[in-house]
């Protein structure tokens, strides 16, 4: 791999990248059956720099925001490289939030440039708010010929002839603006520079290193930061190739671990367990004599395997297993949300390495990660190189909040220096997790100290963000929690919001069905589980903003979570 | 060609075999995370399905941010 130390930006590590491995595959897109395309390290340098020449014509210099709205495929990548070629900014947007989602991040942001799917601009120049839309250039893929553009212009045009110039762009400098969450009241875009980029590329490919021939299937997407790191910067920075899939249906996910001998993948912990769950009735398919040698050799893995993993052991135990993973897989990576113990240790046991870790976007990544060294299934790992972990106010049992410090760690949130502050503290990020490290120095997560809850699927959603949804609502106030905010629980999984109702007089059906009706509207991750009924004015601040805490405190004390929330 | 109501009607029947729910308890403009007790994981399996039984190519694009039946149908009605 590259020596990151040796370069100030993401540009120009990849651009030393494609002159080092010209004629290694850096990507492969397939379409179901179909291969859409399979790119050399050569002819991605050839589709991106006329895109970088446009995009400089165009009004791109040192610090332009460009955003990005895309599901994986090539063309993200190719964009991404174009803007950090051409000095911009990239702000990676997450395809799916809504159309006036899209909006309010873009302008948030400050976005002068997009490049988005056809789709998705259509759906976004249908939406309430285009009015205000300011980018000045849009780019978009796969628009039908007779498509309206509505005034953007298409992609796979927006070449120009001439070498484009190399904008230098320092370590400190911002490298990309991330949406952590936060799309109703208060966006949280993190700003990551260089350095916190190249720092968690070396942190990270010292465990899991890269190299050419290395597969990495692209699932998640990619304006994660976990996809961005080891989907994108990673496998690139080292030569290896990227495969992405244009859908992500369970049996064409499966299909491409054979087809293209794949290394690593990375995924959330919804996904994880979904394998589990069909493996597992593969498993009880078995004949009966087929099962029990199967788990005889399983039980034989699980024995020889437990002080650390031993691959080629594993492949030649269990044959099957491994061959419908395609025979080279190294690791799957899983990460965005709590995993759950019993699911690791399901596929430790048939030698499937699942590397589970914890991080967030403000880190630039990945914090802790399990090295192996033995397998522990319960707990996330140990720091990575470079990074420092400590908990905040320990309790007698060592449980405090866990806060980071090291290279990775983000600037600040855009425009919001009130949030950046209580965020960052003397130099170290409040994770606002809960948590302690054990005697062998490993991470052990349990519960959270902020109001917010992840979901399986790696979502952080603030409970702030979704009140909105529940304006108008008959009543005279009403707040979102996490319950386990309310009533604290040590532990990572069944995360719920429940709404705090102050009625006029009585909660009625007719205010319970236009409450399930709204909850309803929002998407699944984002609904209340349940209602609490507080007769009691709210405490708020001079600006009348509600005490989130305060009011928490009192309703703890009043009440037990069994007793308070009434199911929706 | 099918109506738009024959095409929701499949879907329903498709849905209630598929995630074994009774017929009678899902309606066209019912949730469908939430009455099938789903996943995005299995709606794209339903997709799947749903290709299946129509013969049409329906891209993962094509139900995001879609939650109900009707909304469904109007999407696969249009690409029959």
């Amino acid at each position: 791999m590259l020596d990151l130390r040796d370069y100030s930006s993401l540009g120009e590590a990849l651009r030393a990248a494609l002159e080092q491995w010209p004629d290694e595959t850096c990507l492969i897109e397939a379409d179901r059956e179909r291969e859409n395309c399979r790119l050399t390290y050569r002819e991605f340098k050839e589709a991106a720099l006329p895109l970088a020449r446009f995009l400089q014509n165009n009004g791109m210099v040192s610090g332009t925001r460009a955003a990005i709205i895309m599901t994986n495929q090539s063309k993200w990548l190719i964009s991404a490289y174009a803007i950090f070629y051409a000095g911009g900014v990239l702000v990676p947007l997450d395809y799916k939030l809504s159309p006036a989602e899209y909006l309010q991040l873009l302008a948030h942001s400050r976005s002068e440039v997009l490049i988005t799917e056809y789709h998705f601009w259509r759906a976004m120049t249908q939406a309430d708010g285009f009015n205000d839309f300011k980018v000045k250039t849009v780019l978009v893929t796969e628009a039908p010929a007779s498509a309206d553009l509505k005034g953007a212009l298409r992609w796979e045009e927006a070449k120009a002839a001439g070498e484009p110039v190399f904008i230098k762009r320092e370590r400190k400098d911002w490298a990309c603006i991330v949406y952590s969450s936060g799309t109703g009241g208060r966006p949280k875009g993190c700003v990551l520079m260089h350095e916190n980029y190249l720092e968690q590329c070396m942190a990270l490919t010292s465990l899991y290193p890269f190299w050419p021939g290395v597969r990495y299937l692209s699932v998640l997407p990619t304006n994660h930061a976990i996809d961005f790191m080891v989907g994108f910067i990673g496998p690139f920075t080292c030569g290896a190739a990227v495969v992405h899939l244009r859908t992500l249906r369970p049996e064409f996910v499966r299909d491409a671990f054979p087809r293209y001998k794949i290394t690593y993948m990375a995924l959330v912990p919804m996904v994880l367990k979904n394998l589990e769950k069909g493996l597992q009735a593969r498993f009880d398919e078995l004949p009966k004599v087929k099962r029990f040698v199967f788990d005889r050799l399983r039980a034989i893995n699980r024995k020889l395997t437990r002080k650390r993993p031993n691959l080629k052991l594993s492949r030649a135990l269990l044959k099957q297993v491994h061959a419908a993973f395609g025979g080279e897989l190294r690791a799957l990576f899983v990460g965005g949300a709590f995993m759950d113990p019993s699911t690791l240790q399901f596929f430790y046991d048939l030698g499937i390495q699942v590397a589970n870790g914890y991080g967030l976007t403000e880190a630039g990544t990945a914090v802790t990660l399990n090295d192996f060294n033995p397998f522990r299934s319960d707990t996330v790992g140990r720091p990575l190189p470079g990074m420092e972990v400590k908990i905040i106010e320990p309790d007698a049992d060592g449980v405090g909040q866990v806060a980071v410090r090291s290279k990775t760690v983000m600037s600040h949130y855009l425009d919001d220096a009130e949030l950046s502050a209580e965020t960052i503290v003397d130099g170290w990020l409040m994770t606002g997790d809960l948590g302690r490290i054990d005697e062998m120095g490993h991470l052990q997560l349990l519960g959270r100290a902020k109001n917010m809850i992840v979901t399986e699927g790696g979502k952080n959603v603030y409970p702030e963000d979704i009140e909105n949804a529940f304006e108008g609502l008959a009543v005279k106030e009403l707040c979102v929690f996490a319950a386990n905010y309310i009533w604290p629980r040590r532990e990572m999984t069944g995360e719920q919001l429940i709404i705090v109702l102050n009625p006029e007089q009585e909660i009625t059906d007719a205010l319970k069905a236009d409450l399930m009706a709204r909850n309803r509207r929002l998407p699944d991750f984002k609904r209340v589980s349940g209602y609490v009924e507080w007769q009691r004015d709210f405490p708020r601040t001079a600006s009348m903003k509600i005490k989130r805490n305060i009011l928490a405190d009192e309703i703890r004390s009043q009440t037990g979570r069994e007793s308070a929330v009434k199911e929706l | 060609m099918r109506t738009q109501e024959q095409t929701l009607e499949e879907i329903l029947n498709l849905a209630s075999n598929h995630f074994k729910v009774s017929r009678e308890e899902i309606s066209p403009d019912d949730d469908f995370f939430k009455k099938l007790g789903i996943n995005s994981l299995q709606a794209l399996e339903l997709l799947t399905r749903l290709e299946n039984h129509f013969s049409v190519e329906l891209p993962d694009y094509e139900i995001q941010g879609v939650t109900d039946f009707r909304t469904l149908a109007e999407r696969i009605q249009s690409r029959l």
